[in-house]
């Protein structure tokens, strides 16, 4: 792999661009590999990266129905923070964006980590009351944030307005480190690095079966053939569910459709990321100028990649409350991703009822701040045999035992 | 938009004048049963990719709870029935089996 930098830009702008390599090597299948991931997206690159980083484990495949990243990877709002309630959840996306600040030059690939700051707005007393407590619980967890005044929220977003027509900003739980990154240069830059190391990503390549023999995972059935493997993880999101039953076992999961829409480009108007949850919208602006909005997720299951009409206006409402300057903003894009909830909104990263199968899954509404966390606490559970300290607590035995990790109040979006 | 008809009273509804119930047709165990058999009441659910029998309420309109057959790949709508029966009449179940053959 050819290092990029400065020199290597100056080196191929010399000779007209004809140097750079592809970024992955293109891989059939073979015969076996120790680990299959099912799944070649943000958490299944980085659970095959930190396996081959961490854990030494590089005769690896990560096989993609689609293609690389085209999942929910590619379909979210870019945003990273780490502000929860319950310490598993803190300590796992604390994880993660410690690991962000540094991606770039851990994968020498730009993923545009941007500490741009994000704010989550307190609009009633509850809220207020809420996301005090969070601080206090982040102050325990190590985790930096602070509960800010409003004159605090003008000063670093002049453009919200404090007194809408529905809720006032009565304050916000701001998170300084908090930001977001370019979601595709996430997958490209972990694909980059797993070719590197040996590891053979195969698109279009879909799993039809799941192969066991005495509670063991044997090998899958792809399109492209039978493949052996060692060990399975499973790393497919909305689609979970579905992987689990040809695996021949049921996850506590539900898929809908959540939804994001852009706006067109337009002059740098804010450099934070703001979240409403009372009147629920979210917004940012990326480095293109556009306004990224995230919007709602339906409230019955399906697998349609779109999303009920009517949240558009919804969220839209939401935001021209909190932003009035937006309202002639025309709307660019608009797509959907399907999300895998679970019961207690938290993720899965378990072992299953069969001895050498592993998933990762569950990760809602928030799935992207968390990949390198996610990753390294995966690959930690599959290179082991055992989920270690990041993981334990994400078992999914805990909804039999009912041991919840309940963030469906503290998640920040409501559900 | 998605669109059911009530089968009580009959009105052909938005979803937004409707609330989702969530899967059909779920057996809760009794007081003898395991901590497995709640989980499987309480949290697993079949989360299909196909045909799915769902609760739903008209809560801006009758309120009464009911059934509905839909798709969830295509969003098709294969019909609503009442609330009081614990599986779907047989002509969804053969309209959902002549879809998939």
């Amino acid at each position: 792999m050819k290092h990029y930098s400065a020199f290597a830009i100056a080196r191929e702008a010399l000779r007209g661009h004809t140097g750079w390599e592809r970024a992955w090597r293109k891989a059939s299948p073979k015969k076996r590999y120790d680990v299959v991931i099912v799944g070649a997206g943000g958490h299944g690159l980085a659970t095959a990266y930190y396996l081959g980083k961490n854990h030494g484990i590089r005769n690896v495949a990560i096989l993609e129905k689609g293609w690389l990243g085209g999942g929910n990877t590619g379909r979210n709002t870019t945003i990273i923070r780490s502000n929860y309630l319950q310490d598993p959840s803190a300590a796992i996306y604390e994880k993660a964006r410690s690991l962000y600040e540094t991606m770039s030059q851990d994968l020498n690939y730009n993923v545009m980590y941007s500490p741009r700051g994000v704010m989550m707005l307190a609009q009633t007393e509850h809220e207020v009351r809420g996301y005090r407590r969070t601080a206090h619980a982040n102050a325990l967890q190590g985790v930096d944030t602070q509960f800010i005044s409003p004159e605090r929220v003008k000063e670093l977003c002049p453009i919200i307005e404090l007194r809408g027509p529905r809720y006032p900003v009565l304050g916000a739980l701001w998170q300084p480190r908090a930001g977001t990154a370019r979601h595709d240069a996430v997958a490209w830059g972990y694909a980059r690095a797993c070719s590197d190391m040996g590891m053979d990503i195969i698109q279009k390549c879909e799993v039809t079966g799941v192969r066991s023999e005495n509670g063991q995972v044997s090998g899958v059935e792809t399109s492209q053939g039978a493949i052996d493997c060692g060990k399975l993880c499973i790393v497919v999101a909305g689609h979970s569910g579905h992987l689990a039953e040809m695996a021949g076992f049921r996850l506590p999961i539900e898929s809908v459709a959540l939804q994001a829409l852009v706006s067109e480009p337009i002059k740098p108007c804010m450099d934070v990321v703001v979240m409403a949850n009372t009147v629920h919208g979210y917004m940012s602006q990326s480095d293109k100028g556009e306004m990224v909005i995230g919007g709602g997720a339906d409230g019955y299951n399906n697998y349609t990649q779109r999303g009920s009409f009517h949240h558009i206006e919804e969220t839209v409402r939401a935001l021209i409350e909190t932003f009035p300057m937006i309202s002639r903003l025309k709307m660019l894009r608009q797509w959907g991703g399907i999300v895998d909830m679970t019961g207690d909104r938290s993720p899965i990263i378990s072992k299953t009822p069969l001895g050498n199968c592993f998933i990762n899954c569950g990760w809602g509404t928030g799935g992207f701040k968390a990949i390198p966390g996610s990753g390294w606490a995966t690959a930690e559970m599959v290179a082991r045999g055992e989920p270690g300290p990041l993981a334990a607590e994400f078992c999914m035995n805990r909804f039999r035992e009912g041991r919840f990790i309940d963030e469906s109040v503290a998640a920040g979006v409501a559900h | 938009m998605l669109i059911l008809t009530c089968p009580y009273c009959g009105v052909a509804a938005d979803e937004t004048e409707l609330a989702p119930g969530g899967e059909a047709h779920l057996r809760r165990h009794g007081p003898d049963s395991s901590d497995s058999d709640f989980e499987a009441y309480l949290f697993l659910r079949r989360n299909p990719r196909g045909l799915h029998l769902e609760r739903w309420r008209h809560a801006h309109g009758c309120g009464k709870w009911f059934h509905a057959a839909r798709d969830t790949m295509t969003m098709e709508v294969l019909g609503t029935y009442p609330a009081q029966v614990t599986a779907p009449p047989p002509e969804i179940v053969h309209a959902s089996d002549a879809d998939t053959a």
